[in-house]
């Protein structure tokens, strides 16, 4: 399969990997060690942040309760044993800021896209393989820096401000609470660098993507995951250099004395400036930042659901339209976090007619995913099943944004549980199962092993039960009035009847969590032991399972590969396998195959 | 297509050659780092943007204090650093196209001639920036406007306060609201100067670069991607200049 060579390249050029450890490994220019090189941060970021979210259900559960371990955690943040109110809110802060940008942001687009955008197109390596080196280290820079923010204040481990840090709160200092000085610094910081780091990262994909297709390979036949990383790269490209304005803004508030983000009366000598400011430069980001999170998922989703119900991707051409105009409409609704900001009316009806347009190509993609599968061979293995879950939560946490993109329904849901639980089921596991879907499909890829089916699907329905009982009950605790980032709902009175669901959300929690050990046995177990990996164990069409697994370091080999079809040829009439692979040639006889449009 | 191939070094590091090993050929090079400068460029104009955007929320909220803000800047020297900068992109696009016909010479010439016109540029800024401190301009805890125009904090100060009277016909102004204007005024030009000073260090190498016959017609991409840039940072500041220097000009 990988014979393919170009008429004129009937030569072969191979290109050795650089010999040295550092060279290879740590300081690598190959794309696929980059893209495992996020992945792993990705991971270790996701326990990191998963553990925090532990300790918050330990105290939403059981308030004020006394923990001895936590004196060996935090000697200093809970002297007592207990998690102080402050202490929580800096764990809602690195919580939502770990998982936002070093988890959902980092693993589907840095690791994925890495890894498998140039084998998809055809190329040796993304456009400017420096570059590609050197976002991964301001990445992890970034992760560093933040990291110094849990030991910047003594009795936090981190700004309380949550990860939106709203100002006047995050440009005040340490007048408005612990952790707002200096950890608001480093956190600010580490989110600069990430800005810098994701859009050297975007202007990557991009150039990669139009420029470096191999022969063949026309913008119709990219696999639908190459539109998904495409899509995503665009919106990082746009809405990054905003965030890093606002973040260079208010590093300027508290290392210069400015005050673009004090109002007036606030203090005595700084004057005049605008919080609201600060939240339109951070929603202009923090809008396309969620669908830079699930846009990726979804191509991989188109991807698994066609390789899996051996079928092609119904509406190939408006699954692509769909992606670009969910883009292209996430940067006219930033102002639908703002609804309860004092926004006039009139500008929240225009956000708010926008916001529920994005539920038209949403429900094009849902029901393309259903056409999908409709009538297919389905395989049960456990990507598909992964797959079949984020549609799942895609629509369950997708429904409810129906619900808060109307004006008189946001203003009193807004700052309640029912917010949470929509964002954690669309953006939070909808996404993380976006990951899990890629790492148990592509994982014989990157690592030339198999995962195991048996342990993949017993981790798949735990977390899948899982999450939607943890999140579901948000929702109803929302509609009760639980408010967001309290410590405790203890002592509201007219909450008395939803805290044994909160307990009870806290069991789920530590169930759902409990359950991601079988996947890390999983992946570490297989890693070394799993079964060795063929070329092509899934049968699917992609030039990534044209190459050898896992691939060499000049992707391949020296040839360049022709692409003569679609990227989801299944089932092709005639044909002698139930999948053709887009390097196959085409028949002599038939110009081209008339078994299905979506190719080409 | 083949000598290129060719000239590729099997298994070393940077290559020496022009070509890097992932690219099939120049021309796909090329292409490849010119888009990557454009998109690059539009990461800075929503990078600007955002900064712009704070500029305009807060004109629109202090007209009166921007215009008076404005009038303590001096228009000649950011009119001469307006015309410097514009010479040195003139400078700049025949340094590109010089490259193009291969003339070393004149392309070494024109980019000292455009990196000595930028650090002219730096050096009026940093002229500019000077005067700003002595006259406590400097937003801050010393700062404080110029004597022909009063500002709040300074009437109230007179014992009698008769001295309000002449105040009357123009609105009295908060100086601590006047020192948002120079806050931008020193964040937005500050980060221009920044992208000048990253500029002119690309402006070095190339120099370097040049000196050693690196560039040909066939091979002169980084002088056309350093041109975008320079460009860009060029039009940033025509922008920045009407908007923080003649704001104060019609009264």
């Amino acid at each position: 399969m990988a014979d393919v060579v170009h008429p004129a390249h009937g030569e072969v050029h191979r290109h050795e990997p650089p010999s040295g450890f550092i060279r290879k490994y740590i300081f690598s220019t190959d794309h696929k060690v980059i893209g495992i090189q996020y992945w792993f941060l990705a991971l270790f970021s996701v326990i990191l942040g998963m553990l925090l979210s532990v300790l918050m259900r330990l105290q939403l559960g059981w308030p004020g309760e006394e923990f001895g371990f936590l004196k060996t955690i935090f000697p200093t943040a809970a002297e007592g044993g207990t998690i102080t109110p402050d202490l929580y809110l800096s764990l809602v802060t690195m919580h939502g800021t770990v998982m936002v940008f070093f988890v959902l942001t980092t693993a589907p687009q840095g690791g994925f896209g890495n890894s498998f955008l140039p084998i998809q197109i055809g190329a040796d390596d993304m456009a400017f393989p420096v570059l590609n080196m050197m976002s991964f280290w301001i990445t992890f820079l970034g992760l560093v820096v933040l990291l110094g923010a849990f030991f910047a204040t003594a009795n936090v481990i981190g700004p309380i401000g949550g990860w939106t840090g709203y100002a006047p709160l995050s440009a005040l200092g340490e007048k408005a609470g612990p952790g707002q000085g200096l950890g608001v610094v480093l956190w600010v910081s580490s989110i600069a660098l990430f800005c810098i780091a994701s859009l050297l990262g975007a202007l990557n994909f991009i150039t990669t993507m139009l420029n470096m297709r191999t022969r063949g390979m026309s913008l119709m036949r990219l696999p639908l995951t190459c539109w998904g990383w495409f899509t995503t790269a665009v919106l990082a490209l746009l809405s990054f250099p905003v965030l890093l304005a606002a973040g260079i803004l208010l590093l300027l508030d508290h290392l210069a004395g400015t005050s673009f983000f004090i109002p007036t009366n606030v203090l005595d000598d700084r004057q005049g400036g605008s919080p609201i400011l600060w939240q339109h430069l951070f929603w202009f980001f923090g809008h396309p930042e969620v669908y830079i999170a699930i846009l990726p998922g979804m191509g991989l989703a188109s991807h698994i659901l066609a390789t899996f119900a051996r079928k092609p991707v119904f509406g190939y051409r408006v699954m692509v339209y769909a992606i670009f105009a969910i883009g292209l409409l996430g940067f006219f609704v930033w102002g639908h976090h703002m609804f309860i900001s004092g926004m006039s009316p009139y500008t929240a009806i225009v956000f708010s007619v926008i916001t529920l347009t994005i539920g038209v190509p949403s429900a094009i993609k849902t029901f393309n995913w259903i056409g999908t599968i409709w009538g297919g061979q389905i395989r049960f293995t456990t990507p598909m099943l992964f797959a079949l879950g984020f549609v799942s939560l895609f629509v369950s946490g997708g429904i409810t944004g129906l619900f808060l993109g109307q004006t008189s329904l946001d203003l009193p849901l807004h700052d309640t549980y029912f917010v949470v639980g929509h964002f954690h089921l669309i953006m939070g596991v909808a996404a993380i199962f976006g990951i899990f879907m890629g790492t148990y499909f592509w994982f014989p890829k990157m690592f030339g092993r198999m995962m195991n089916e048996g342990l993949g699907k017993i981790h798949f329905w735990f977390s899948f039960i899982g999450v939607n009982v943890i999140f579901i009950p948000f929702h109803v605790m929302g509609m009760s009035g639980a408010p967001r980032r309290y410590a405790t709902h203890g002592n509201l009175e007219f909450l008395s009847n939803v805290m044994p669901l909160s307990k009870f959300i806290s069991y789920a929690v530590f169930f759902t969590v409990g359950a991601q050990i079988i996947f890390l046995i999983n992946l570490f177990w297989s890693m070394f032991k799993g079964k060795k990996a063929s070329d092509n164990p899934w049968e699917a069409t992609t030039l990534e399972w044209t190459i050898p697994s896992p691939p060499p370091y000049d992707n391949f080999a020296g040839r360049v590969p022709v692409v003569y079809r679609g990227p989801y040829e299944y089932s092709v009439p005639g044909a002698p396998t139930d999948f053709s692979m887009q390097t196959d040639p085409d028949e002599p006889k038939a110009a081209e195959p008339a078994g299905d449009e979506s190719g080409d | 297509m083949a000598e290129s191939h060719a000239a590729t070094v099997e298994g070393s590091g940077p290559s020496t050659t022009a070509l890097a090993h992932h690219f099939e050929d120049m021309e796909q090079q090329r292409e490849a780092g010119t888009l990557g400068m454009w998109v690059f460029l539009i990461t800075e104009i929503m990078f600007f943007g955002g900064m712009f955007l704070a500029y305009t929320l807060y004109r629109s909220k202090y007209p009166d204090e921007f215009a008076r803000g404005s009038r303590e800047l001096s228009i000649l020297l950011g009119g001469i650093n307006t015309v410097v900068l514009i010479g040195s992109s003139l400078t700049m696009a025949m340094a590109v196209h010089s490259a193009q016909t291969g003339n070393r010479k004149k392309l070494i010439g024109f980019l000292a001639v455009t990196l000595l016109l930028g650090l002219t540029f730096l050096g009026i800024k940093a002229v500019e920036y000077t005067e700003k401190f002595e006259h406590h301009h400097f937003p801050g805890v010393n700062f404080k406007l110029g004597e022909h125009s009063e500002t709040a904090s300074q009437v109230a100060q007179k014992p009698d306060g008769a001295a309000a009277q002449p105040q009357a016909q123009k609105p009295v102004l908060d100086s601590k609201r006047v020192q948002l204007f120079f806050w931008i005024y020193f964040a937005m030009t500050g980060m221009h100067a920044l992208h000048m000073i990253i500029g002119a260090g690309a402006l070095s190498f190339l120099i370097y670069y040049s000196r050693k016959g690196r560039y040909t017609p066939e091979y002169y991409a980084p002088v056309e991607l350093t041109g975008l840039y320079w460009h860009f940072v060029d039009i940033v500041w025509i922008f920045l200049f009407p908007l923080l220097y003649l704001l104060g000009l019609h009264e």
